[in-house]
């Protein structure tokens, strides 16, 4: 085979074999086996009792490899707040989408906590690639609601400036993001800036070719990329067993030389800290690393679902007692970091971020359709041209054929 | 994501008073599996649920889940395993979710399903079906609204099926698994739920009685002044259009291609001999489309018989637009209107 086909340009390659493998390296700076360092702990990382209370230390699920400090109270003060956000974001679009006035909602209801720490384990410079459930990650991130749901009302499809706020386009063709992620990270290192990506995607998606495609090239060229699965047991109605016969999904990233661990999708406590600190060795070390939660959707998949077909109420009515919301709720209480002042400030958030949902969602904003044409390309080709002007001139026939209607009626008045 | 509203299951009565475009499919489905033993349906959510669209309603559990199941989350998977079942003796009916969510198979499709008959000089038959929801007009969000069809119809090896009403989607999904050649079958979503006062035994008698017309168009309405070639999706605007003309005076013939490979030229070319004059209307963005073929084909072979250019009514050509723009898509009636009524009457 001719050199110029297999060699490649640009990226800067690691050198085949180093004296130590990277996970060799990683592992020994922090004193551990190359397995503690690759391997999940043997659980889920969990701190919060369903009931809220701290777990003891040996029960957390941590070890060496697997420490995660608890971030400090202020942190989760703010964690909470915006998970009452998203939670009221939530319920607020599901009503909507009752109501006519979404096109689809697919809600992130039971996953927020989820959500929440996959924005804020992030700092400015780093980027979000969410996908169509991820919207609460996307509000927490600091996108405008009304500008994320411009998508969902049927207006266009995306509402926000992906470079303006570091968050992609929410993605709808499974796993086509975690490239992208892959890819946004490799410039990054290129071009010398301090980024962390994280990329988001369910339990289903991690069948697609695309999901072990990313996490390989994360890996061969060394990219910090933190792949944050929310294993929620179901891809509409397929139940993970139908997509996996890994031990968990965290295994995954063992075979492709990337340290992986699971935590308890419905404990923000376990959450924030299990994700900042892969944040944190991503952006340290340049490495990626897979995250999976251990989660629950508790609606069905979107509005257009009937998920009685696949799952029983009792599994249902089990997972609200595993809530995120009055879990953290608890905790924060308990320990007295949520008083009463504090607990009526975010009700007055949560009910001024519904309310403009409400008054956005409900506003006829009908979008031009000549648009339609503005942004195939840089410029309309001729065609595009040509076609613009067809609408237009239906659009002008239709509107003077309305005057002429309206004219008419009030002549017969 | 699903966006398209919920609607009731197919009815499993032997006579079921009004049959849907899905039920029809459904129970070809079910025939299929009940005349030959090789036929397995495969594909994301098709077992449990009975498919976003519920067209495989029921048949895990009436066939059995070795001969009707869920595949992990994987297109090119489903359509990269189909190949080795038929290689292997099976006849896999697989779905796509979705019209864009097909392109991962993409691959799969065009490189080994087309091929494989040609590459081994006959020696191989790939009997695959690949049904596909597809087509706009539903409210859905992006991805769901794609017309793929061209993609496939521009890949030789594969027959290209679009059934525009109930009794061709009964038909025609039967004649598309029965096939010895891979067939990409479209189902317009927004006909889903669309009827038609059918028995489905004599629908199955009619199949069954051997009688084929594989690759034939069909004259949808008859008319005398200006033919409009259309299929599948578009098929009802089409007739709508037709009708609406006719109060004009303007008599409009309706060709109903149903099968774009093998596509049937004479039926075609018949029609537009009779009338003079010949309308496409696709929903599919035109620029390089199927519409193109049929306009470029009608050209060549109708040419003396015209009185006035070819014309196209189809989408824009831009990428599906939002729902709340897509009615400014679409090909409507006025629109064909329009055209017919610039189609040079004068002389
Ligand atoms: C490539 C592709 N195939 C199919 C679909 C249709 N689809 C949308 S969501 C979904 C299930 C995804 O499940 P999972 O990854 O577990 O995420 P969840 O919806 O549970 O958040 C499917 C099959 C799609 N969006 N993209
Ligand atoms: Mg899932």
């Amino acid at each position: 085979m001719s050199e110029s086909i297999d060699t490649p340009v640009g990226p800067p390659i690691p050198p085949a074999r180093q004296e130590l493998t990277l996970v060799e390296r990683v592992s020994s700076q922090m004193g551990i086996s190359p397995e503690d360092y690759m391997l999940p702990a043997e659980r889920e990382i969990r701190m919060l009792s369903p009931e809220g209370t701290l777990l003891p230390a040996e029960q957390q699920g941590t070890g060496p490899g697997h420490e995660y400090p608890i971030p400090s109270d202020e942190v989760l003060l703010e964690a909470y707040e915006r998970l009452m956000v998203g939670r009221r974001v939530n319920d607020q679009n599901t009503a909507l989408v009752r109501q006519g006035r979404l096109a689809v909602y697919p809600s992130s209801h039971g996953q927020e906590a989820c959500q929440v720490a996959a924005a804020m384990c992030l700092e400015d410079n780093d980027w979000l690639f969410p996908t169509y459930r991820d919207t609460v990650a996307v509000i927490s991130k600091g996108v405008d609601p009304l500008d994320v749901m411009v998508s969902f009302r049927g207006d266009w499809h995306c509402g926000y400036d992906p470079k303006e706020h570091k968050t992609a386009a929410q993605a709808t063709p499974l796993t086509t993001q975690l490239l992208h992620a892959v890819g946004a990270a490799h410039a990054a290192v290129l071009r010398g800036e301090d980024t962390v990506v994280l990329a988001m995607c369910g339990d289903g998606a991690t069948s697609e070719g695309d999901f072990h495609e990313a996490l390989n090239f994360a890996a061969v060229f060394r990219l910090p990329v933190v792949f944050f699965v929310q294993n929620n047991g179901y891809a509409i109605s397929v139940p993970l067993a139908r997509q996996s016969a890994a031990p968990t999904l965290a295994h995954k990233a063992v075979g492709y030389g990337m340290a992986g661990e699971r935590v308890d999708g419905n404990d923000l406590v376990a959450l924030m800290a299990a994700l900042r600190r892969a944040v944190d060795l991503a952006r340290t070390e340049r490495i990626p690393l897979l995250v999976e939660a251990h989660t629950y959707r508790m609606q069905a998949h979107t509005n257009a679902d009937d998920d009685t077909r696949y799952r029983e109420r009792e599994e249902v009515k089990e997972w609200a007692a595993k809530d995120p919301v009055l879990r953290m709720e608890t905790y924060l209480r308990d320990k007295g970091v949520l008083d009463e002042a504090a607990a009526a400030r975010v009700s007055e958030h949560c009910e001024t971020v519904a309310a403009s949902l409400r008054d956005a969602m409900n506003a006829d904003v009908n979008p031009d359709p000549l648009e339609m044409f503005d942004h195939v390309f840089s410029e309309p080709t001729q065609q595009l041209r040509e076609q613009r002007d067809w609408l237009a001139e239906e659009l002008a026939a239709e509107a003077a054929e309305g005057r002429a209607d309206q004219a008419a009626k009030e002549g017969a008045r | 994501m699903t966006t398209v509203t919920e609607t009731k299951p197919a009815a499993q009565s032997a006579k079921p008073a009004k049959l849907t475009f899905a039920g029809a499919l459904n129970a070809a489905l079910a025939h299929s599996l009940e005349a030959r033993q090789d036929v397995v349906v495969f594909g994301e959510d098709v077992g449990t649920l009975g498919g976003v669209f519920r067209v495989t309603d029921g048949l895990a559990a009436r066939y059995g889940t070795d001969r009707c199941f869920d595949t992990p989350l994987a297109e090119s998977g489903i359509m990269g395993t189909a190949v080795g079942m038929a290689l292997n003796g099976m006849r896999p009916v697989v779905e796509m979710q979705f019209d864009a969510f097909a392109y991962p198979a993409f691959e799969q499709v065009a490189s080994h399903l087309a091929k494989m008959h040609n590459r081994t000089r006959g020696r191989v038959e790939l009997p695959v079906a690949v049904r596909i929801p597809y087509g706009g007009g539903v409210g859905g969000v992006e991805h769901h609204c794609d017309s793929s069809e061209g993609y496939y119809a521009h890949t030789p090896g594969l027959k290209v099926y679009v059934p525009g009403t109930v009794e061709d989607a009964y038909l025609m999904l039967r004649e598309a698994i029965d096939s010895p050649d891979p067939v990409v079958f479209f189902e317009p979503k927004k006909l889903y739920w669309s009827k038609a006062d059918l028995d489905l035994e004599d629908l199955r008698a009619t199949y069954e009685s051997g009688e084929r017309r594989e690759g034939s168009a069909v004259v949808a309405r008859q008319g005398t002044d200006v033919t409009l070639v259309t299929y599948g999706p578009s098929l009802p605007t089409a007739l709508k259009a037709a009708e609406a003309a006719a109060e004009d005076g303007v008599s409009v013939e309706v060709v109903d291609l149903r099968s774009i490979v093998p596509l049937d030229d004479d039926t075609v070319c018949a029609s537009v001999e009779k009338t003079g004059r010949a309308l496409v209307v696709a929903e599919a963005q035109g620029f390089a489309s199927v519409a193109s073929e049929l306009v470029a084909r009608i050209q060549e072979r109708c040419f003396h018989s015209l009185a006035s250019p070819v014309r196209r009514v189809t989408g824009f050509d831009i990428p599906y637009p939002a729902p709340k723009l897509e009615e400014h898509h679409l090909p409507s009636v006025d629109r064909i209107l329009d055209v017919i009524d610039d189609m040079q009457w004068e002389d």
